[in-house]
């Protein structure tokens, strides 16, 4: 009970003083942000822009090499040795915090490795434990810290949630300066990060050093934790390094892309969790950074044109709809016999050929109607001349598509109408050609029906 | 025919020596001795588990030794990596990968484009006429997830071509592609012997090996045999290579690592 009221206690972050009193509407808020006048509101944004880059450009690597448990476990693991830090000096020491959880970090991936290498668990569940053990005894560490007597002073408990806002020049200069190292790591051996991270035994064939190549990514990768520790906290840290990569690995299919667009959505996502923070007042920053970076992943899953759920949902009921209207045109130039397709025919008899509902039928018809390939007057329905056109084309990609896969792929007239049903929608004008000439024009499908002729 | 100023006179193209090669401990290859001459096109036959794979890796380099050596025209292997072409097995890369088949061709370049430099005009020309050779350049740009198996491992080879080496070894070359990819890849490799360089191919299917190579070795744990085929693929060795582990070795090599648990 005690632990996890001080928890909450922990995550607020001190109120900013840049902020109007809380009274005030939204826009006088907003214009008082971005008058950028309170020295902590600006060492706020720029340190989220820095880590946005790192952890960017990072967490690309992390997430092409699998590493996303990992990343989210050294986070954790940092805890404790902040605290340690913490008791030894006395102070909040920048320097000293810093190896604190460098010195942590370092440990608990030599753990997870050893526990891996040394027994039959498997490393996810090393991570895992690994993970939830620092973590934990970070916990009790800044837990005991907040009772002692200088514990109020400390101000480790925005090392939980994060609070952009109280960065200081020196940890600005520290993220500053990592930020650097990894752009020019990441930049000037490019290519030695990309050969190692898809194809690591092809890499070391070459002559690649795989291992240094490794120990350098997760050292960067620590530092990159460590520095984002202050603005993000140790909680939700990964998200930082996971996210944003996630989401650009759905954007786009080149790694140079991916870098790029990985460090651009980190830093959108620094800034505005830092705005969002100061909007809402008292939320941490951590929390705030995240849920933008994951409304980001959110529109990317459903959006991005190749990958994104939602676009490829509307595609395929695009495409259902399509058959629907194809498939109801064929049934009517099959109820007339190919012959004089300009005749009306009703619903019914629509329905009853295609073992559908006259309900059905009617809505199918419309849709047909609304899209100028058909008039609907009471049952009967007729086919605009752009309409007959269509259902010709139809039939004739079908019995085409038969009669190519009887002659040239030599399946068995009975085999062949299932497939053309499908491929009947989907033969461009360009394939259809090629199909025709390649057949020498023909008269008749495998079955003995006409194959109709399709002007322009 | 192109010489390399490293290949020194008359050695051998791979040689190894009383190679043992153990995975945690526990020996999957025992004291395996051959040499394989310049210009030549091999299998390395043998049951699952018989250490092919091992084999290949061992002699790149990529697993720790037991014991024994290999060397490469008589120089250790990691003196001759430029000499060296390695196509790993299709399954052991993600294919989901943002990369373009083209990127990966690229990849074969990087042994000989420097620590810091990159790919020159002349490394992206030879890039993309590897692709060419392997029937792959209407791909070039397409993200290799888009890519059929056999397509996949055409971009493989391709980037293995692009390292201009004198021997290569292959990892499974044929599993998993459709014939016509089969048959442009062996074209491609008699192709490659007859240029003079010396390919090591694993290969599990009996049915095509004697019309594929013309040297064998045959593998169980062991070295069964390493000859032409003419001499080797006879049902004698065969039935040696196929006919059950030698239960003894396998026990041996399991005792071996309970010892050191």
């Amino acid at each position: 009970m005690m632990a996890s009221a001080d928890m909450l206690a922990f995550g607020m972050p001190r109120i900013l003083a840049a902020r109007v009193e809380s009274t005030a509407g939204l826009w006088e808020q907003l214009g008082a942000f971005f008058s950028f006048q309170h020295v902590s509101l600006v060492y706020g944004v720029v340190g989220a822009v820095l880590l946005g880059v790192c952890c960017g450009l990072l967490g690309s690597f992390v997430v092409l090499r699998k590493m996303s448990l990992l990343g989210d476990s050294i986070g954790h693991a940092v805890l404790p040795g902040i605290c340690l830090a913490f008791v030894v000096v006395q102070t909040k020491n920048a320097l000293a915090i810093f190896a604190g959880a460098i010195i942590s970090g370092v440990l608990a991936s030599l753990v997870i490795s050893v526990i891996s290498r040394y027994s039959r668990i498997k490393s996810d569940t090393a991570v895992g434990l690994a993970l939830s053990g620092f973590f934990g005894l970070g916990i009790i560490l800044l837990t005991r810290i907040q009772r002692m007597a200088y514990g109020d002073q400390s101000g480790l408990d925005r090392y939980m949630f994060g609070d952009a806002a109280a960065l200081g020049r020196g940890d600005l200069q520290l993220m500053g300066l990592v930020t650097l190292v990894v752009v020019l790591v990441i930049s000037l051996f490019f290519r030695y990060f990309l050969a190692t991270s898809f194809d690591e035994s092809f890499a070391a064939s070459i002559g690649m050093p795989v291992r240094l190549i490794q120990v350098a990514l997760m050292t960067l990768l620590a530092l990159a934790i460590v520095i984002a520790l202050q603005a993000v906290g140790v909680v939700l840290v990964s998200a930082m390094l996971i996210t944003p990569a996630a989401t650009a690995y759905l954007l786009t299919d080149r790694l140079g892309r991916m870098l790029a667009l990985s460090a651009l959505l980190g830093v959108l996502s620094g800034f505005v969790g830092v705005l969002l923070s100061f909007l809402l007042n008292r939320i941490p920053t951590g929390p705030c950074m995240v849920l933008a970076a994951t409304t980001w992943f959110g529109l990317a899953y459903l959006l991005s044109p190749r990958q994104g759920v939602a676009i490829r949902a509307i595609r395929r009921s695009r495409r259902s709809r399509r058959v629907r209207l194809e498939n109801l045109l064929k049934t009517f130039y099959h109820e007339l016999g190919g012959e004089g397709l300009d005749q009306p025919v009703t619903l019914e008899r629509l329905a009853r050929a295609r073992s559908e509902t006259v309900g059905y039928v009617r809505r199918v018809a419309g849709t047909l109607a609304a899209s100028g390939l058909a008039g609907l007057a009471g049952d009967r329905l007729t086919l605009t001349s752009v309409g007959q056109q269509r259902a010709r084309q139809i039939i004739r990609n079908h019995r085409l598509w038969e009669l190519y896969l009887t002659q040239e792929a030599r399946i068995a007239a009975d085999h062949v109408h299932r497939d053309a049903e499908e491929i009947e929608h989907v033969l461009g004008e360009e394939i259809v050609a090629r199909l025709e000439a390649g057949l020498d024009h023909p008269d008749l499908d495998p079955h003995g029906h006409e194959i109709p002729r399709v002007k322009g | 025919m192109h010489k390399d100023s490293r290949r020194s006179n008359g050695e051998p193209a791979v040689e190894i020596h009383d190679l043992t090669v153990s995975y945690h401990r526990r020996p999957v290859l025992w004291g395996v001795d051959l040499t394989v001459g310049e210009g030549q096109l091999v299998g390395i036959i043998g049951p699952n588990g018989a250490g092919k794979s091992t084999l290949i890796k061992a002699v790149m380099g990529l697993l720790p030794l037991s014991s024994g050596w290999v060397k490469c025209y008589g120089q250790p292997v990691h003196k001759q990596r430029r000499l060296i072409g390695y196509v790993p097995q299709r399954e052991s890369v993600d294919w989901d990968f943002p990369v373009t088949a083209f990127d990966v061709v690229l990849m074969g370049r990087y042994g000989r484009v420097g620590l810091l430099r990159h790919p020159r005009r002349d490394d992206k020309r030879i890039a993309r006429e590897c692709l060419e050779k392997v029937g792959m350049a209407p791909f070039a740009g397409r993200q290799i997830s888009n890519l059929s198996g056999g397509q996949q491992q055409r971009v493989f080879l391709a980037r293995a071509l692009a390292m201009e080496s004198t021997v290569y070894l292959m990892d499974e070359p044929f599993v998993g592609v459709d014939a016509a990819t089969e048959t442009s890849i062996i074209t491609l490799l008699k192709e490659l012997r007859d240029r003079g360089k010396t390919c090591l191919v694993v290969h599990h299917d009996l049915q095509t090996a004697p019309e594929y190579f013309d040297t064998m070795i045959l593998l169980n744990m062991r070295l069964v045999a390493c000859g032409p085929t003419p001499q080797v693929f006879t049902p004698e060795l065969l039935q040696k290579t196929y006919g059950g582990r030698l239960t003894i070795l396998s026990d041996a090599a399991q005792a071996v690592a309970e010892s050191e648990r």
